[in-house]
């Protein structure tokens, strides 16, 4: 790990996040989008586990990425549950047939 | 040997969440998911937090992704297995998400961290010793309690043996921080554990899944006007 500084984890997980941003924003596929959340977590995961390491935290960051863990396995219960909900309704996952409360 | 390996990992964690926004299938979008997901654990694993990245493995790439899967598998029928963008769309998305992450890593890597670390730990020091000229105590006890701190403290877990710590933490018991230190006056010292924060997710986990279930419960299906 000689060589290996906390600029190159803080990059990889800045990549991480905009290509769960992008995921998230161009995807219409409901299931799509709750990929890209997935990898927004995970990029925030890199970055508390590499400050864990790296900073002073200590043990706190780590902590810290298992609820986040923990959380995201949670939403995407839910999420998946409101998609299968929305399919049994609608027949699509399209989101952007889910126009209802359009003004 | 390390280097390479961080390299390789990172280099296909990246390259497999570029995938997932580039592919429009979602079957393979969830592929490239398991790729990308399995290496960030081993990311974790590099970075001495072994419990952090089996929990990785098990939880996301076992269970989320395979629910995720399940998603796709009941709503993917026929004509929805690929829903396009059009390409005017990708062009846009693409010179949006290439500035994002210049703005964000712009913005991290003009940040000298290791300076910051030093300025923090002479502040912490400097605070200390404030501390203990106001109440009287010597600097000798100070050095020996600092030398205390460092055997026993987090540096000695750095192979990566945080399974213990980790678990004892989450029960609100902080021996990774406490062993060894004494507070001002020579009493334990007690830093403050996550028993609250466990409790409350472990209950926010059982309402989320009785919640989920009772969402997607097989109801009788709402009939199609033009079916």
């Amino acid at each position: 790990m000689d060589g290996i500084s906390l600029n190159l984890f803080l990059g990889v997980g800045a990549l991480l996040f905009v290509c769960g941003v992008l995921c998230m924003t161009t995807k219409r596929n409901a299931i799509g989008v709750l990929m890209g959340v997935e990898l927004v977590l995970n990029g925030a995961n890199i970055n508390l586990v590499a400050f864990s390491k790296y900073g002073t935290l200590g043990l706190d960051g780590q902590i810290m990425s298992l609820f986040v863990i923990v959380l995201a396995a949670a939403e995407a219960a839910v999420a998946l549950a409101i998609v299968l909900s929305f399919y049994n309704n609608h027949r699509t996952v399209d989101v952007d047939q889910a126009s209802e409360l359009n003004g | 040997m390390g280097a390479f390996l961080f390299y390789l990992y990172a280099i296909i964690a990246c390259g497999a969440a570029i995938a997932v926004v580039l592919n429009q299938n979602v079957v393979r979008m969830a592929f490239w998911l398991v790729v990308s997901l399995s290496s960030v654990s081993f990311l974790f694993f590099m970075l001495d937090a072994d419990f952090v990245g089996a929990t990785q493995l098990l939880i996301y790439v076992g269970g989320t992704v395979v629910l995720l899967i399940f998603g796709v598998m009941l709503t993917s029928s026929g004509p929805y297995k690929t829903i396009k963008s059009s390409p005017a769309e990708l062009v846009q998305s693409c010179i949006i998400g290439l500035a994002f992450l210049a703005l964000i890593s712009s913005t991290v890597f003009s940040v000298d961290w290791e300076a910051n670390e030093r300025r923090l730990a002479e502040f912490e020091h400097e605070a200390a010793h404030i501390h203990d000229h106001e109440h009287g105590v010597g600097h000798a006890d100070h050095h020996h309690r600092e030398d205390h701190s460092v055997a026993y403290g987090y540096n000695a877990e750095k192979e990566g043996n945080t399974t213990r710590s980790l678990g004892t933490a989450l029960l609100g018991v902080r021996f990774d921080k406490d062993l060894g230190t004494t507070g001002h006056h020579g009493e334990a010292k007690l830093s403050t554990g996550y028993l609250l924060p466990f409790e409350i997710v472990s209950v926010h986990l059982l309402v989320v899944l009785i919640g989920a279930a009772y969402l997607a419960r097989a109801k009788r299906r709402v009939e199609i006007q033009d079916a």
